[in-house]
């Protein structure tokens, strides 16, 4: 009879160091300048990869294990979600348009976030850094498959939901997210991951998964709730990956320092842009309102981010650069862009609408110093024209910012009834600018961004103005994705199947 | 530098004037009528006249605000790269000196319908 032997369990330690440490090796056939030739050219000056520290110590047979438990428990609650007829639960129509806006603009960069991560993965040297860039490029595949699988459900019943990687690439109030993640993954590896490892995950996940998770729960979408809490646990595994990151560059060498602040002037400029839709979304497109956009700068930005660059100050690093601008824009953010969004919905695959008058009882009361002052006039003088029947739309189209690619809908830091204007000139071209944050980022890297691919220009240069071959292009169905919420066919389905599932008539 | 690259790394500006097939790109805005979310995307030839640039699509889409019918565009002051100018209504964008992508802007003093309040 055989005597069963009880294999011996491996402490986390000893794992950790079997297997991850011992998966790397010295290369005899080829120098480590030609295994790995993208890791020096940034700058960035590296003595001794293994002092990369790894707090989570995770091994990929562990995280395997986790994550299948996670994907059960998710498909199990979505499809349930389906079978109940779930989107039925959500406050009101209205909501689906931040869901658009997520699955547009967001989704997508999880999957350039897997992207990016997998060719980091490749890039440096340690392998600790390795594994955990491994891990991270599979978290952000399945931050997006979980998303779109999520989402797929309000497609079923919804427009505007159908065609979100067409409308990711072309559409013109998308590309702010698309060229963050696209400058992210045509840097290097070690900006990449302040871009996205520090910058996205650690500066700005909570101004940016919080509203919109939040934002779920109190509007009774359990689809994106589900998602949510799915990836909660992979994101405090990135943000420590981001942390440690700037505080291994940090601690490599002093001349890493200005290569590093340089950075994180930037990614937060390019980050706080990416917020403007957040922001609208918060103040704008939840029925039933979690806080406001600046009480979430209020708890996240200021206390938070406050806290993180008290903490960095002993590497000798400042707040980013933007943040007193970003300070005085907070204010004005989210109406700047709404009335973007608003008279330009012809062009939109979502829907917007003019804020009722509780809405705006509670901007101004959100908002006590610039509202009323500089945003209910213009909205009351929009639902006018509504009145009117001469629905405001702005066939002018927009500016658009060189760097960050948003209309210009940004005033003066310091004169909001005055927008901004900035322009350069390089080898003969003139560029614009939102901001002096967007202008900085060019001049440091113009042969990069001359080449931006800019959502208006765009529709001229590559149909001559004609807004129907743009539309089949972007894929937006014209009457059916676009346009005043009000009206609209989501609208009266929502109404209608709610009805019949809420009462007998 | 000019991008951080491996090696010499040329960007070729992908909004030139000669892809817009024959035409160009300006844009407008009018100072403190921020009804308009942003400064306006024109397309027009380099050829046209400033008259019709200005009686054409520019009085078109201000008409939505309050004071868009109340402009008196013989008054109205004019910057061209935020540095103040002046145009000649008669004479082609090109002859104003008027280049692809260049941003005019113009005020109405006096005209403050939805200014803030
Ligand atoms: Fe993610
Ligand atoms: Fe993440
Ligand atoms: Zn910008």
């Amino acid at each position: 009879m055989d005597m069963k032997v009880a294999k011996k369990k491996l402490g986390l330690k000893e794992k950790y160091r079997l297997m991850t440490r011992d998966l790397g090796w010295e290369p005899s056939y080829r120098t480590k300048d030609e295994v790995f030739p993208y890791v020096k050219y940034e700058g960035i000056k590296v003595h001794d990869w293994d002092k990369w520290e790894d707090p989570f110590r995770l091994t990929m047979d562990a995280y395997w294990k986790y994550q299948a438990e996670k994907e059960r428990k998710f498909y199990a609650i979505i499809d349930a979600h389906a079978q109940n007829n779930g989107h039925l639960n959500i406050t009101d129509g209205r909501y689906l348009s931040a869901l658009k806006v997520f699955l547009q603009a967001i989704s997508p960069g999880e999957y350039a976030a897997h992207k990016g991560f997998s060719r980091v993965g490749r890039e440096f040297p340690g392998v600790g850094t390795q594994v955990a860039c491994q891990m991270q490029a599979i978290d952000e595949i399945r931050h997006a498959q979980t998303q779109i699988h999520a989402l797929s459900n309000y497609n079923k019943y919804y427009n505007g939901f159908h065609a979100f990687a067409d409308a990711r690439d072309r559409m013109w109030y998308n590309t702010v997210a698309r060229s963050f993640f696209d400058d992210a993954m045509s840097a290097g590896p070690f900006e990449f991951m302040i871009a996205i490892g520090f910058s996205f995950e650690y500066v700005l996940t909570n101004l940016l998964f919080v509203p919109f998770m939040s934002g779920a729960a109190y509007n009774g979408d359990m689809a994106t709730v589900t998602f949510g809490f799915s990836a909660q646990s992979d994101e405090a595994r990135h943000m420590t990956l981001g942390l440690e990151c700037i505080k291994f560059m940090l601690e490599q060498d002093p001349d890493n320092l200005p290569i590093v602040q340089g950075w994180l002037d930037k990614w937060f400029w390019r980050g706080f842009r990416v917020l403007g839709l957040v922001s609208t979304m918060m103040d704008y497109m939840l029925p039933k309102r979690v806080m406001s956009w600046r009480e979430a700068w209020e708890i996240y930005g200021v206390e938070n981010g406050g806290a993180l660059f008290k903490d960095l100050a002993r590497y000798g690093i400042r707040p980013p650069k933007g943040w007193d601008d970003a300070e005085k824009s907070i204010d004005h953010m989210s109406h700047q862009f709404m009335l973007g969004l608003y008279q330009w919905s012809f062009g939109t695959s979502l829907h917007s609408w003019i804020p009722s008058d509780e809405d705006m009882d509670w901007l101004s009361a959100k908002y006590p110093t610039t509202f009323d002052k500089y945003y209910r006039p213009r909205w009351d003088h929009i639902r006018k024209l509504a009145a009117e029947g001469k629905q405001f739309k702005n066939f002018g189209l927009a500016k658009l910012c060189q760097t960050c690619q948003l209309p210009v809908v940004f005033t003066e830091p310091d004169d909001p009834t005055m927008s901004c204007h900035r322009e350069t000139s390089y080898k003969g071209e003139k560029y614009h600018f939102c901001s002096d944050g967007c202008q900085h980022v060019f001049e440091n890297e113009p042969e990069k961004y001359v080449q931006a691919w800019l959502p208006m220009p765009a529709l001229f240069r590559e149909f001559e103005g004609d807004v129907g071959a743009w539309m089949d292009w972007v894929s937006l169905r014209d009457g059916q994705d676009n346009g005043d919420y009000v009206g609209s066919i989501d609208q009266r389905n929502f109404e209608q199947w709610r009805g019949l599932a809420t009462s007998n008539t | 530098m000019t991008v951080a690259a491996i090696k010499e790394y040329v960007g070729v500006a992908r909004d030139r004037v000669e892809t817009f097939n024959g035409k160009q790109l300006v844009y407008a805005s009018w100072d403190h009528h921020l009804l308009f979310a942003a400064p306006f995307l024109l397309y027009a030839a380099p050829q046209m006249s400033f008259r019709e640039l200005v009686g054409g699509p520019l009085a078109a889409l201000v008409q939505p605000d309050p004071d868009g019918a109340a402009i008196d565009w013989t008054q109205v002051e004019w910057l061209k790269s935020n540095q103040p100018w002046t145009p000649d209504f008669d004479r082609s964008l090109a002859d104003n000196g008027i280049g692809h992508k260049d941003q005019i802007r113009f005020r109405t003093p006096g005209l403050t319908s939805l200014a803030a309040a």
